[in-house]
């Protein structure tokens, strides 16, 4: 396998009785890289991730995690990595102290004689340090995410994966995760973070992939996912919409209303040429101006239907 | 990236530690262990209170009680190991996986990585730990009520001998012992169960009804060519260490029917639980 990355496989799938969950994914992570999963509810990022750390085995494919393959080698590769999976787990009955002291302890390579000191800073790194003796119980759920990242980073990792970080934490939370997942970066801790919600993505990541209905459809360098993006549009701003939209599908583009506006993809052509060609149709034009493809049209493009929900 | 570990560690008995020392943290095992308390108090009672004209009815060993208080003990074993004790490690052992996976923290113990093996071994040993607690709480809370309620004094054995009272105490924890290797089948079918299912009170459900279905196997004569195998065929049998001498091969036909649930089960929550998709 590849040197250079954290995170490789091929041709991983898995089928739930007979429903594909997760088809034919050949993700590439580089170390070092923060890298977005992204996808809608449903697309199965969260069974990749499952299949990644070995607690669901694929029915197809393979995965090689720090350059080992799971989960076969889980024993040596799983210390190196800090793992959040759908969402916090938690004993209610047990102080979140207690609760991380108990997930250490179940981790053969995670010395002992340092664990009250290593939990006293990964609560403190989450902000969690006056809540460290509450019950868990007594926690909302933004402080229980918080202690799952905590858990997370109970050893210094050279792998964080975090399915969904930011789900149940206010815009404040929100933006400390930011923050903490940069900060982790610098330290060369290779981060993949998975999300619905392309915005995170594009204010946490250097590199993303994207998922639809269990198939990976794009990945690579945010950069490199903006340059493949549809074409620049064409931003026109007419009284005769029907007539601007016949002239301009005439001409190849298929375009549409768009509130006041009439909204085409310019597939290459020049607006210089377009505009006197619309003049001389008799259309008339109160205003033009083009807009560049967002990473938001492009991820729009590849999932179909955007990023809320999908059943 | 760390110092040298010490080997302890290594083995999961950190884990154990820790699974130990979260079981006697929980309130259900202490409102569990309390409820088997409460048997040896309120027989104890009951039988103080009525004793004055009904001596000499009802099991032998409860009308033992009235003459000699270590009988208190006795008679809360022989009452509570056809149910209230399986109930209790019905619950711990159906807990087990089924419990943290329900939590969410299978995942996360599986990540940490606790490794299936391991995290299965120190799941048995810890619902086996509790095994031991039980019958041993009925045992302390029975001599205690015991002496606080009736004479004591040497004790006079089911072949009619008698022993003087230390020798039936040891007796006494000796057949405390005799539940707890008992109780140890019935753990790993537990444990088995709580493989299956993702449902904590289904996995409790199951192995309780198990262990009853069990005892109502054993009382059908048709069956009585599998009578020797079944779970609980060894249950009452503790009633031997009150003989003279106590009758020991029952205790060891006891510790080799358990062995061979625990075995067997065992292996089947090896199978399952090491193969299976953790999707809690
Ligand atoms: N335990 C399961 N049994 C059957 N189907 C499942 C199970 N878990 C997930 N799925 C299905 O797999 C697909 C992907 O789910 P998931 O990986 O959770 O998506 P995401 O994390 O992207 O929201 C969904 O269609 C979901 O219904
Ligand atoms: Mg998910």
């Amino acid at each position: 396998m590849s040197a250079g990355l954290a995170i490789e496989t091929e041709g991983l799938g898995k089928r739930f009785k007979g429903r594909d969950a997760v088809v034919d994914v050949a993700l590439a992570v580089p170390d070092g890289s923060v890298f977005g999963f992204l996808g809608p509810n449903g697309s199965g990022k969260t069974t990749t991730i499952r299949m990644l750390l070995g607690l669901v085995n694929p029915t197809a494919g393979r995965a090689v995690l720090l350059g080992s393959p799971m989960p076969e080698r889980a024993a040596a590769v799983l210390p190196r990595v800090g793992a959040l999976v759908e969402g916090p787990g938690f004993a209610g009955y047990l102080s979140g102290s207690a609760n991380l002291a108990r997930l250490d302890s179940a981790d053969p390579l995670a010395d002992p004689r340092t664990r009250k000191r290593r939990i006293g800073e990964a609560l403190d790194r989450v902000g969690l340090s006056a809540a460290a003796g509450k019950r868990v119980k007594a926690y909302s759920l933004g402080m229980k995410q918080r202690l799952g990242i905590a858990n997370a980073l109970l050893r210094p990792r050279d792998l964080l994966v975090l399915d969904e970080p930011t789900n149940g934490l206010d815009p404040q939370g929100t933006r400390e995760v930011r923050t903490l997942v940069h900060d982790l970066a610098r330290e060369g801790t290779t981060v993949f973070v998975s999300s619905h919600l392309l915005t995170e993505i594009e204010q946490m990541c250097t590199h993303a992939a994207v998922m639809r209905t269990g198939r990976l459809v794009a990945q690579g360098t945010l950069d490199e996912l903006r340059g493949a993006a549809v074409d620049d549009r064409l931003h026109l701003l007419t009284p005769d919409v029907d007539a601007a939209i016949t002239a301009l599908v005439a001409a190849g583009l298929p375009a549409t209303p768009s509130g006041a506006e009439v909204v085409a993809p310019l597939q290459g052509h020049a607006v210089e040429d377009l505009v006197p060609a619309l003049v001389a149709a008799g259309i008339r034009i109160r205003g033009v101006r083009t807009a560049e493809a967002s990473l938001e049209d492009r991820f729009v493009a590849l999932t179909g239907e955007g990023f809320d929900v999908e059943s | 990236m760390s110092s040298p570990e010490p080997r302890g560690h290594q083995l999961g008995l950190s884990l154990l530690g820790t699974e130990i020392s979260v079981l006697f943290r929980r309130k259900r095992t202490w409102a569990m262990l309390a409820a088997l308390a409460a048997v040896p108090v309120l027989i104890g009672v009951a039988i103080r209170i009525s004793s004055a004209g009904d001596s000499g009815r009802g099991p032998s060993f409860i009308s033992a009680i009235a003459g000699n208080g270590l009988f208190v003990g006795v008679a809360s074993l022989v009452l509570a190991i056809p149910l209230f004790l399986p109930l209790t490690i019905g619950v711990v052992a159906g807990d087990t996986i089924a419990g943290e996976a329900s939590q969410g923290t299978l995942r996360y113990l599986l990540v940490a990585p606790a490794g299936r093996p391991r995290l299965l071994l120190v799941k048995f040993l810890g619902a086996a730990v509790f095994c031991f607690a039980a019958p041993v709480t009925v045992v302390i809370a029975g001599t205690l009520t015991g002496l606080v309620l009736f004479p004591v004094g040497p004790v006079t054995l089911l072949s009619g001998d008698q022993v003087p009272f230390g020798d039936g105490m040891l007796r006494l924890l000796a057949m405390a012992a005799y539940a707890g290797i008992a109780m140890l089948g019935l753990t790993a079918v537990g444990l088995f169960v709580s493989t299956l299912t993702d449902v904590p009170v289904g996995a409790m459900a199951a192995t309780v009804v198990l262990a009853v279905t069990s005892q109502v196997l054993d009382q059908l004569p048709q069956l009585a060519a599998v009578h020797p195998f079944l779970l609980s065929d060894s249950w009452l049998g503790l009633v031997d260490l009150l003989r003279q001498p106590p009758i020991w091969t029952t205790f060891g036909t006891n510790a080799l029917l358990q062995l061979g649930y625990v075995v067997v089960f065992g292996a089947l929550a090896y199978g399952r639980f090491t193969t299976r998709d953790v999707l809690a």
